[in-house]
């Protein structure tokens, strides 16, 4: 895809947040705070990072992007529609019966859905049997993306990943961890203790990177990095606040398993549309 | 018999571990396709990998002890349309990796080859941890999943095969003692269908895996008590080769079935849906009921748990007395 100032990445990515607020209100479940604080990364990723076409989803030549916490799709199906994926009305079928855009992401029904996932822990090693197959094929210029919670990484399965990458240097992934402190029950420092987190995958054979993950063009710039390491896998640790760009969602882990009611919405929009009161909105 | 190609009961038949059969078509099926790709969790020999390992070493992928991973990456190479043989005991794949394969292969509709070897009590002093018993059950209720259980090293080879150009999830489940070979190269194997081993009309004993030469050699005694006895051999439980099983069991009026794993939910449950809804008869139902195995040498524990063709011979008797 052609290449776009920051300046308009930044407002897709706020265009992108008020679509998953419509679509939470809508569907009336899902999970609001993941996907409002991994817009950012989604628009830096299928904006810029990305090799990808939306009207050839499956495209043999493509970078591959897996979503392996399913619950925060509402921002991936958001993403996907102003990149051209599918219809952006479509997007209000989220969660309904019938819908390709279901409450976790199903591979089979929507093109260029990578993977299905909900149940945790499961998308990094999913990512080293891609990186090992693109290995063993020799595509040289592809790579496997994975966007992880951070309270998945609560699940064994992810370490089992994480020894396999960093056995065999899959320097073709890079891994996105979605560092916003907060799981279902509370913060995650609470509920399972993370940190030393850099210092965890460090150990385990990895190249780590830390970054603002509210900040598009810095997300990009540790992504264009992450390419240019070539002796280990890589590991972003995204710093993002939950709920970003809704004040009254920021950061409360409360925001992490529900939806907007009306009203809250309602208010929500305002906020975005205004950049938090910063300007006036359109629909003022 | 003779469209069947099978063993001369009469001779002494060849043993041979059933995961033997695997080893030699998974070689097999990596020559005939470059894609064909293995990865395992720290039991290469075991599970008979090894020689695909010393001929495809670049194909080949070492996990570690780590199953719920060995599943997962395994979808991932089927993503990258590898075709993923992923083995390890039974046990612990599919024993704790299920809801792995249940979202990441069938759901998510990724062709991962799950091989489950040393599967059943004849697993011997390892002892009840590593007997593993309710695989069927696990993978029978997984949409998407073909589940094959074959019941001798020879058809092991002919399944590895065939599942290498299977487009769905599969289950292979393997045992680890040496067992009778009764089929030959030329016996035919196609995923879903049922062999009929041994015709007769009295009763119909079905049976999977380990269990089809006990079965053979039940209704050789059966012979003699003056019953003949239908045997149908069934390497795959799911999908179900129904046409085959009806058409013998409308012959017969009663069934035994036969597995070395739980009846609830294995063979002999799947068989009980199908007679139920379709065709009921008198049905005795021989395997693992609801209980673990324990060490022993595999001959002494098949007996204690009545996996065997003396078992199999009462049962038959049992159920053709409830016809009348
Ligand atoms: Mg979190």
């Amino acid at each position: 895809m052609k290449k776009q100032p920051i300046a308009r990445l930044e407002v897709i990515a706020n265009d992108i947040r008020e679509d998953i607020i419509k679509m939470l209100e809508h569907a009336g479940s899902g999970h609001s705070a993941g996907p409002l604080g991994l817009a950012d990364i989604f628009t830096a990723l299928y904006f810029d990072v990305l090799k990808h076409d939306p009207k050839n989803p499956d495209w043999p030549e493509r970078d591959i992007l897996l979503l392996s916490n399913g619950h925060c799709v509402p921002v991936r199906y958001a993403t996907m529609a102003h990149a051209g994926y599918f219809p952006k009305k479509e997007l209000l079928t989220l969660r309904k019966f019938g819908s390709r855009l279901q409450g976790h992401p199903e591979r089979t029904r929507l093109p260029g859905m990578e993977t299905t996932s909900g149940p945790l822990g499961c998308g990094l090693s999913q990512a080293c049997g891609m990186a090992l197959a693109m290995r063993m094929d020799k595509q040289t210029k592809r790579w496997v993306y994975v966007v992880m919670g951070d309270g998945e990484l609560n699940e064994g399965n992810i370490w089992e990943a994480a020894m396999l990458g960093g056995k065999y240097r899959l320097n073709n992934v890079i891994g996105i961890i979605d560092r916003n402190n907060i799981q279902i029950d509370g913060p995650t420092e609470d509920i399972m203790p993370l940190e030393d987190l850099k210092g965890k995958w460090e150990s385990f054979g990895w190249h780590v990177l830390e970054v603002n993950g509210n900040d598009v063009e810095a997300v990009i710039d540790a992504c264009n990095m992450a390419k240019t390491i070539v002796e280990k896998p890589v590991m972003i640790i995204a710093h993002t606040i939950p709920g970003k760009g809704v004040d009254f969602m920021e950061s409360d882990f409360h925001w992490h398993g529900a939806p907007p009611n009306h009203e809250q919405a309602k208010k929500a929009l305002h906020e975005l549309r205004t950049l938090g009161g910063k300007i006036r909105g359109e629909h003022e | 018999m003779t469209d069947l190609h099978l063993a001369d009961l009469s001779e002494t038949l060849l043993e041979e571990p059933i995961r033997k059969g695997f080893g030699r078509g998974l070689l097999a099926a990596g020559k005939l396709d470059v894609n064909v790709v293995a990865a395992c969790a720290d039991l290469t020999d075991s599970t008979q990998m090894s020689l695909f390992k010393a001929e495809f070493p670049e194909r080949f992928v070492e996990v570690g002890v780590a199953e719920q991973n060995l599943a997962t990456v395994g979808a991932g190479l089927a993503a990258m349309g590898k075709i993923p043989f992923v083995s390890s005991y039974a046990a612990f794949s599919p024993g704790r990796n299920w809801e792995q394969i249940r979202t990441t292969a069938c759901l998510n509709e990724r062709a991962v080859k799950i091989v489950g070897s040393h599967a059943g009590v004849s697993v011997g002093p390892d002892g009840a941890t590593h007997q593993m018993l309710e695989d069927i059950a696990l993978m029978r209720v997984l949409p998407n999943m073909v589940v094959i259980v074959p019941g001798d090293s020879l058809e092991a080879e002919r399944a590895t095969l065939a599942m290498a150009k299977d487009h769905r999830p599969n289950y292979l489940r393997l045992a680890r003692e040496a067992t009778p070979v009764i089929t030959t190269s030329n016996t035919p194997f196609e995923i879903g269908k049922a062999y009929v081993y041994e015709k007769g009309s009295d009763v119909t004993i079905i049976t999977t895996g380990t269990m089809t030469y006990q079965a053979l050699r039940a209704a050789e005694q059966l012979y003699k008590d003056g019953i003949e006895a239908e045997v149908v051999h069934v390497p795959t439980i799911k999908p179900l080769d129904a046409e085959t099983i009806l058409k013998s069991v409308r012959k017969t009026g009663c069934v035994v079935t036969a597995e070395e794993g739980q009846v609830a939910g294995g063979l002999g449950g799947a068989i009980a849906e199908l007679l139920a809804e379709n065709h009921p008869v008198p049905m005795k139902r021989i395997g693992m009921l609801d209980r673990f195995g324990e060490s022993g040498v595999p001959n002494e524990l098949l007996e204690y748990f009545g996996l065997d063709a003396k078992h199999i011979r009462l049962a038959a008797h049992h159920t053709i007395d409830k016809k009348k």
